[in-house]
């Protein structure tokens, strides 16, 4: 069966954790207690949340949990719309994005999660827990409404249910959650530990992978260790040979989105004109057509233009990217925002060029 | 909606005679620490002296007004509300407590209905086996801050026209967010922080009975970051010790990352960075190196905020200055899961304000605020 290595070579169990092997045996210690809190695990993608999480789904509940399937949950808002949500659930936990249905999640909380939360397990033999787990990714994207609902169902269903809440940032989660669970940091590994894993995911496929070329990823890739595995997989499909140089040492592919970005942000330092502008607007809906988060594209058009900068207008390009990047947050439609961040930045260069002019 | 008003979380401490207590018992073990260790009566509520000795008189037989608690977290609000309840009601506490939180549907719909019709039964004054008990119900809202202000304001007439039979108790964190008419209808308590000398004396009571190891100044940090929020404490406590295991120290690091304290080398680092003239691609590199450590950035924020009031070397107006940026970038940071732009925004500018001189950055101020107005692009 071919899989990629990313998923086959997921650990499955606590102990097969590759990094921070401190923490997997607290959460051993953790699992083993008769008495299991609420979980918050965050840290950047990539970094191995989810593995953690179902390696101690598979501690607690043992091997029943791998064997999930999918299924579509219609809930009801009070103006009786009804909206759908995909929960892809095992026998002992069920894992919902609730912000997948916007600003309705706080009904899902409210009527999906306490259901379960109120129904008791039943039927327990051996080592099974009295408690079933809720798991729900993406916390950070809850409107706050939400979060607020969530604060009393998790205190007061704590006996049939635990939730396992999944962020990559903590600050939009609201303190009164943060109160409620035991969180986990779970921190980008290194380059030299994706190194390993690089090396050892290649020992398992009879590969031999030169020791550079494994680090020149693990560079790359900014922490991400998903990203490194699938690169090293492309590596081998295109190349064949991971052992020998081939020709020139090859630069690691940037995603297409990130080089779409790096040439928007030259298109906007090579003409500031309405024109320009326009051309820049396209590219904008572009991206975001194809999927691309709006707060990644401001952040990585931030990150592009301030290489290009000079250091006496940095500060109030930050300032402005910042008071823009809140604004669109709290707005509705992204593009608006992102396009005023680029007009503004037009203005601040192009005044900034003719102040140098003057300056001769 | 009784039913599940309370799932077992302190019901055994009034069943503890009847033929269950045997699957209390072992439901008890289970219990998270936190509701293990309310307070069961009024009396052992630390602190609150004024809503404890109003409680106080209630119980022994005098009128009880409508209540508002506010306070921060963790500072007892509902275990007080609850362990009067208790102590008022005993065995009838289902029948005369209807209990709603911001995770119960509470529109005007709600407030119409169920709030009415709960606050219009008559009560009577004896409980089953005779002893006397007020004849009142008591509705809690907890969360109140959460109601919209159209669900507040449905509650005014109710409150009032109910008096004869029904009290109420708003709980909430911030009395800003009660609408007047409310707050005017309802004797007011504030919750302080607690006191980290009570705080203390509770986790060390509870480590003996758990039977926790754990060394005298660790717990004091343990006290000292949860800044006044028992909830907090005891759930850390909880925590670390679940996380060690049994028969074995928590260690300082423990306390740390369930507190999720950044370590004083990132931000110090932090700070430093921003005294020298660094180059912006340092300070970017050193930004994502600090998210790959997926420290919070609002706990990042919070550690700066102290370690720049207790600096030396900076002046107070710069400090005052650099306040202003932290507060706005924090808040921002709140919002929003981009919190790379704020870091970074914020370490820039402080960058300026420490490094560049006062009059030139004036100057630079007035010609950016030039720009505000766009000019056209040409």
């Amino acid at each position: 069966m071919s899989m990629l290595w990313v998923d086959k070579y997921r650990p499955k169990e606590l102990s097969a954790l590759d990094y921070h092997i401190q923490q997997a045996e607290e959460l051993k210690n953790l699992v083993e207690h008769s008495d299991f809190p609420h979980l918050l695990v965050y840290g950047p993608s990539g970094a191995g949340k989810k593995t953690r999480i179902m390696c101690i789904l598979k501690e607690l509940f043992g091997p029943g949990v791998e064997r999930l399937k999918m299924e579509p949950i219609t809930v009801t808002t009070p103006s009786n719309k009804k909206v759908e949500i995909m929960t892809v659930n095992s026998n002992y936990h069920i894992e919902i994005n609730p912000s997948d249905v916007g600003i309705y999640d706080r009904v899902v909380v409210m009527d999906l999660i306490k259901n379960i939360a109120q129904t008791q397990q039943i039927g327990m033999t051996g080592n099974q827990r009295d408690f079933k787990v809720v798991l729900l990714t993406e916390v950070d994207n809850l409107t706050k409404d939400a979060q607020h609902a969530l604060r009393r169902t998790m205190e007061k269903y704590s006996a049939n249910c635990r939730l396992i809440l999944c962020a990559t940032s903590l600050s939009p989660v609201i303190p009164a959650i943060q109160s409620r669970c035991l969180p986990i940091r779970v921190a980008a590994p290194s380059v030299s530990e994706i190194a390993t894993i690089l090396q050892s995911t290649c020992e398992k496929e009879d590969l031999e992978l030169r020791p550079e070329l494994a680090e020149q990823i693990a560079t790359a890739v900014n922490g991400n260790l998903r990203r490194a595995l699938l690169i090293c997989e492309v590596y081998k499909m295109e190349h064949g040979d991971l052992s020998e140089q081939v020709g020139e040492p090859l630069p690691i592919p940037e995603p297409d989105w990130k080089v779409f970005v790096v040439q928007t942000a030259s298109l906007i330092t090579s003409e500031q004109s309405i024109e320009n502008l326009m051309a820049v607007r396209e590219r904008l809906y572009e991206l975001l057509s194809n999927g691309i988060p709006p707060e990644i594209v401001l952040k990585e058009l931030l990150t592009a233009l301030l290489m290009k900068c000079d250091k006496h207008i940095i500060p109030q390009v930050l300032r402005e990217a910042a008071l823009y990047e809140y604004r669109m947050t709290q707005g509705n439609k992204h593009i608006v925002h992102l396009e005023a961040f680029v007009t503004k930045f037009m203005c601040l260069y192009q005044r900034h060029l003719k102040s140098l002019m003057q300056g001769f | 909606m009784h039913s599940f008003l309370k799932s077992g979380k302190l019901g055994e401490a009034g069943s503890s005679n009847s033929p269950t207590s045997g699957s209390a018992k072992k439901r008890l073990k289970k219990l998270q620490w936190v509701e293990k260790y309310r307070p069961k009566t009024v009396e052992d509520v630390v602190e609150q002296k004024d809503v404890v000795a109003v409680l106080k008189e209630c119980i022994s037989g005098a009128d009880l007004p409508n209540m508002l608690f506010y306070g921060p977290p963790g500072t007892g609000k509902t275990s007080t509300i609850l362990a009067a309840a208790h102590q008022l009601f005993g065995d009838l506490y289902k029948d005369r407590i209807l209990e709603l939180n911001a995770s119960d549907e509470r529109g005007i719909q709600v407030i119409r209905d169920k709030i009415k019709t709960f606050s219009q039964l008559t009560v009577c004054s004896a409980r089953a086996d005779g002893n006397p008990c007020p004849a009142l119900k008591i509705i809690i809202l907890d969360e109140a801050d959460a109601m919209t202000q159209a669900a507040q304001a449905a509650l005014r007439r109710t409150m009032e026209k109910e008096t004869k039979t029904t009290r109420f108790c708003l709980l909430c964190n911030y009395v800003s967010r009660i609408i007047e008419p409310l707050t005017s209808r309802c004797t007011k308590f504030r919750f302080k922080p607690l006191n980290q000398s009570f705080i203390l004396e509770r986790l060390q009571a509870i480590c003996k009975q758990e039977k926790v190891l754990v060394a005298e100044n660790i717990l004091n940090v343990l006290v000292q970051e949860s800044g006044g929020d028992m909830r907090r404490a005891i759930t850390a406590l909880q925590s670390c010790a679940n996380l060690q295991g049994k028969n074995s120290h928590i260690t300082l690091e423990n306390v740390y990352e369930v507190l999720t304290v950044v370590p004083e080398k990132w931000v110090a680092n932090f700070l430093d960075l921003c005294r020298k003239r660094t180059d912006i691609k340092q300070i970017i590199q050193f930004i994502n190196e600090l998210e790959q450590q997926a420290y919070p950035t609002h706990k990042i924020f919070e550690q700066l905020n102290v370690l720049l009031i207790e600096s030396d070397t900076i002046s107070e107006p710069l400090k005052a200055e650099i306040g202003e940026y932290l507060a706005e970038s924090s808040f921002r940071s709140t919002c929003s899961r981009a919190d790379f732009t704020h870091l970074l925004d914020f370490a820039v500018h402080t960058q300026e304000i420490l490094t560049v001189d006062p009059e030139a950055r004036k100057w630079e101020q007035q010609e950016n605020a030039k720009c505000t107005i766009i000019q056209g692009l040409v």
